[in-house]
C-alpha cells in the first residue's frame, strides 16, 4: 500500500531569491491525520503549493499515492483536495456554481456535481448561502466553502492550510468534528495550523518545519511524552506575601493571588495538594500555565531554528 | 481524464464563461450593438451619402462586414483578456491548476469563451445592421469560416496578453495602442487602392486587412486581396498563437510561482 504522501529531498528557491525549502523529507501514511507545523514563514504553504503543483519545486521528488508528480501528475491531482491559506473565488460567482464548476474540473458530470454540492454545503451549514456571492459570505463562511470546494471531487487525501484562521470557537469546533468525521471514514489529512491546540486535539502524527527544514517528525503521543516539566497556575483564594516552599516543587508567586508551581513529568500532583493543604493554602482553581504543545512548539523552535 | 471526463470539464469552463458575459451583458453585448447603430447613422446617412460607391457598393453597405469583423475581433480578444487576468487576479485560476485539467483544455475553454463572445457580437452586430441595411451572402462558407477563425486568433492573442499580463493596465495597453489601429488601418473603412502605393504596401503587413477582406469577400463578394493568401495567413496565423499560449501555459508562465 503506497503512502498518501512522500516528499524527498525537496527544495524550493523562489525567483526573488527567498530559500523556503532547503531538501525536506516527509512521509504520511494513508488514514492519517497529519500537522505541518512551523512559525510564519517556516515553509509550510510552499510545501504543500508543491504538492498541489500551485508551486513548482526546485529539487526533489513528491509522490501521493504512489503517483510521482513529474511522471503522473494528473493522477497524483485528481487524489488531493486543497484548502489554500488564501480565499481564491472567483468573489462574483455564486457558491453552488463554485463547487458545480470545480467539480466539472475533475469531469464529475453536472448531475453528481449538484448532489455533491448540497451534502457538503450541508453539512458545512452553508446550504442557506448556497446563491450568495463568495464576496458577500464571512470570513468563516468563505473558509468553509474553500472545505466543500476541495471535497466535491472526494479527494483521498486533504490538505488544510489552516482552515480555523479567523473562524470563532463554535465554528471551529464544528469543523473539527466534520474532520474527525471524514478522516475516520477514511480519507488522509494534512492540516496546517497556528492553533497549536487544535493540532493536539485532532492530529496523530506531526512535523515541524523551520527555516524550510523539519526541526521534528513523530507521534504526538510521543512528542508530548516528551514533555519533561509543565507549569500549573494556582488562583489563590487568599492572598500571600511571599512563594511558600514545597518539597519537590519549585514555586513563583507572580502576584499576592496566583502561585506558579514547576511540576516535573513523574511527581505527583497529589503531593503538591497535601503540601499545600499542610500548610493552610487554599486553591480556587488552577489551569496549565500555557498548552503543552505549545511550550515544546516553543523550545524546538527556539533551540534549532537559531543554527539553520 | 479520459474523453468522456475532458467533455464535462470543457462544458465546465464554457458555461462559467458564457454566463460571465451574459450576466455582463450591458457590458458586453449591448456597446457594440450601439456603435454599430452610431455608425450607421453617421457614415451611413450623414456622411456616407456624400462619398461615392466603392467597388459597386454603397458606402455604409461596403463597411458594414468590417464592422461586424472588428466588433467580433475587439470582443473576442476583450472577453478572454478580462476573464483570464481577473482569473490571475482573484486566483481562482488556481481552482483549475490544482484539478487534473490538462492545459490545451483550460486553453480551449478560454479560447471557446472568446469564440462565444465573438459570435454573440457578431450575431448582434448583424441584427442591427439589417435594420438599417441588407446584407448579402456571397458565400456563406467563406463568411462564416473567417469569423470563427478571426475570433479564435484573436481569442488567443488575448489570452497571451492576460498570460503576461500583471496588472490591470497591461490588459488595456495593446488592445487601445494596437489592436485599434490596426483595426482602424485594416481596410474597415475604406479600400487600400484608395491608398497612394506606398501605405498600399505597409497595409499589406497588417494581418486585420486580410480578415476584413476576407469576410468582405464571404458577405460583398469582393476583396482587396488574395482569399487564398488571407485563408493561409490566418491560418498560419492560429497555429502559432496557439502553440505560443500553450507553451507559455505548460510552463506556468505568470500562474505558477
Ligand atoms: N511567491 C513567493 N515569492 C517569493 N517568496 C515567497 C513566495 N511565497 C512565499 N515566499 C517566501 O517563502 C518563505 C516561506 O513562505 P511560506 O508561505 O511557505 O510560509 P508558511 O510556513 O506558510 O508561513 P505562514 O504561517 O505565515 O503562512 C517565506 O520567506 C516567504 O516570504
Ligand atoms: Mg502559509
Amino acid at each position: 500500500m503506497p503512502t498518501a504522501l512522500s516528499i524527498q529531498n525537496l527544495s524550493k528557491v523562489y525567483q526573488n531569491g527567498v530559500i523556503a525549502l532547503q531538501g525536506i523529507d516527509l512521509t504520511v501514511e494513508q488514514g492519517d491525520f497529519f500537522a505541518l507545523l512551523g512559525p510564519n514563514g517556516a515553509g509550510k504553504s510552499t510545501t504543500i503549493g508543491i504538492i498541489s503543483s500551485l508551486v513548482n519545486k526546485s529539487a526533489g521528488k513528491v509522490a501521493v499515492f504512489g503517483h510521482d508528480l513529474d511522471h503522473d501528475l494528473a493522477a497524483a491531482k485528481a487524489s488531493i483536495g486543497l484548502v489554500p491559506q488564501e480565499y481564491n473565488f472567483n468573489q462574483f460567482e455564486p457558491v453552488i456554481e463554485i463547487l458545480a464548476s470545480q467539480a466539472g474540473y475533475y469531469g464529475i458530470p453536472r448531475p453528481l456535481a449538484l448532489e455533491r454540492a448540497e451534502l457538503y454545503l450541508n453539512q458545512l451549514g452553508l446550504w442557506d448561502k448556497r446563491l450568495e456571492h463568495a464576496r458577500n459570505l464571512s470570513g468563516g463562511m468563505k473558509r468553509r466553502l474553500m472545505i466543500a470546494r476541495a471535497l466535491v471531487h472526494e479527494p483521498r487525501l486533504l490538505i488544510l492550510d489552516e482552515p480555523t484562521a479567523g473562524v470563532d470557537i463554535e465554528i471551529r469546533h464544528s469543523m473539527w468534528n466534520f474532520l474527525r468525521e471524514i478522516n475516520e471514514a477514511g480519507t488522509t489529512i494534512i492540516l496546517t495550523t497556528h492553533y497549536l491546540e487544535e493540532a493536539e486535539q485532532l492530529c496523530r502524527n506531526i512535523a515541524i518545519i523551520n527555516n524550510g527544514r523539519i526541526v521534528e517528525n513523530t507521534s504526538m503521543r510521543e512528542l508530548l511524552s516528551r514533555m519533561d516539566t509543565h507549569t500549573l497556575v494556582l488562583d489563590l483564594l487568599h492572598p500571600l506575601a511571599q512563594a511558600p516552599a514545597l518539597p519537590g516543587f519549585s514555586t513563583s508567586l507572580p502576584d499576592e493571588h496566583t502561585l506558579e508551581v514547576v511540576v516535573s513529568g513523574h511527581s505527583s500532583i497529589t503531593q503538591l495538594f497535601m503540601a499545600l493543604a499542610l500548610q493552610n493554602i487554599e486553591i480556587g482553581s488552577l489551569r496549565n500555565k500555557t498548552n503543552r504543545l505549545e511550550e515544546l512548539f516553543i523550545r524546538l523552535i527556539g533551540n534549532k531554528g537559531e543554527d539553520a | 481524464m479520459n474523453g468522456r471526463e475532458q467533455l464535462i470539464a470543457i462544458k465546465a469552463i464554457l458555461w462559467k464563461e458564457v454566463l460571465r458575459f451574459s450576466r455582463l451583458w450591458v457590458q458586453t453585448i449591448l456597446p457594440p450593438m450601439i456603435s454599430t447603430a452610431l455608425y450607421f447613422v453617421i457614415f451611413g446617412r450623414l456622411i456616407g451619402s456624400q462619398i461615392h460607391d466603392l467597388n459597386g457598393f454603397h458606402y455604409m453597405d461596403y463597411i458594414v462586414p468590417g464592422l461586424i469583423l472588428m466588433a467580433v475581433i475587439t470582443n473576442s480578444y476583450g472577453n478572454v483578456v478580462a476573464s483570464f487576468y481577473s482569473s490571475k487576479f482573484q486566483r481562482h485560476i488556481e481552482e483549475m491548476l490544482v484539478s487534473p485539467l490538462p492545459n490545451y483544455l483550460i486553453m480551449i475553454g478560454f479560447v471557446g469563451g472568446g469564440l462565444a463572445r465573438g459570435i454573440a457580437v457578431g450575431g448582434a452586430v448583424t441584427l442591427v445592421s439589417l435594420f438599417f441595411t441588407v446584407i448579402p451572402l456571397h458565400n456563406l462558407f467563406i463568411a462564416i469560416s473567417v469569423l470563427l477563425l478571426t475570433s479564435t486568433l484573436f481569442s488567443l492573442a488575448g489570452l497571451i496578453n492576460a498570460i503576461y499580463a500583471t496588472s490591470f493596465d497591461d490588459i488595456t495597453v495593446i488592445p487601445t495602442f494596437v489592436l485599434t489601429p490596426l483595426t482602424y488601418l485594416g481596410g474597415v473603412f475604406y479600400t487600400v487602392t484608395m491608398l497612394p502605393p506606398f501605405w498600399q504596401h505597409i497595409s499589406m503587413a497588417n494581418p486585420i486587412l486580410y480578415m476584413v477582406n476576407a469576410f468582405r469577400y464571404g458577405l460583398l463578394g469582393v476583396s482587396d486581396v488574395n482569399l487564398n493568401v488571407a485563408f493561409i495567413a490566418i491560418i498560419a496565423f492560429n497555429v502559432v498563437f496557439f502553440w505560443y499560449a500553450l507553451n507559455l501555459l505548460n510552463r506556468g508562465y505568470g500562474v505558477r510561482t
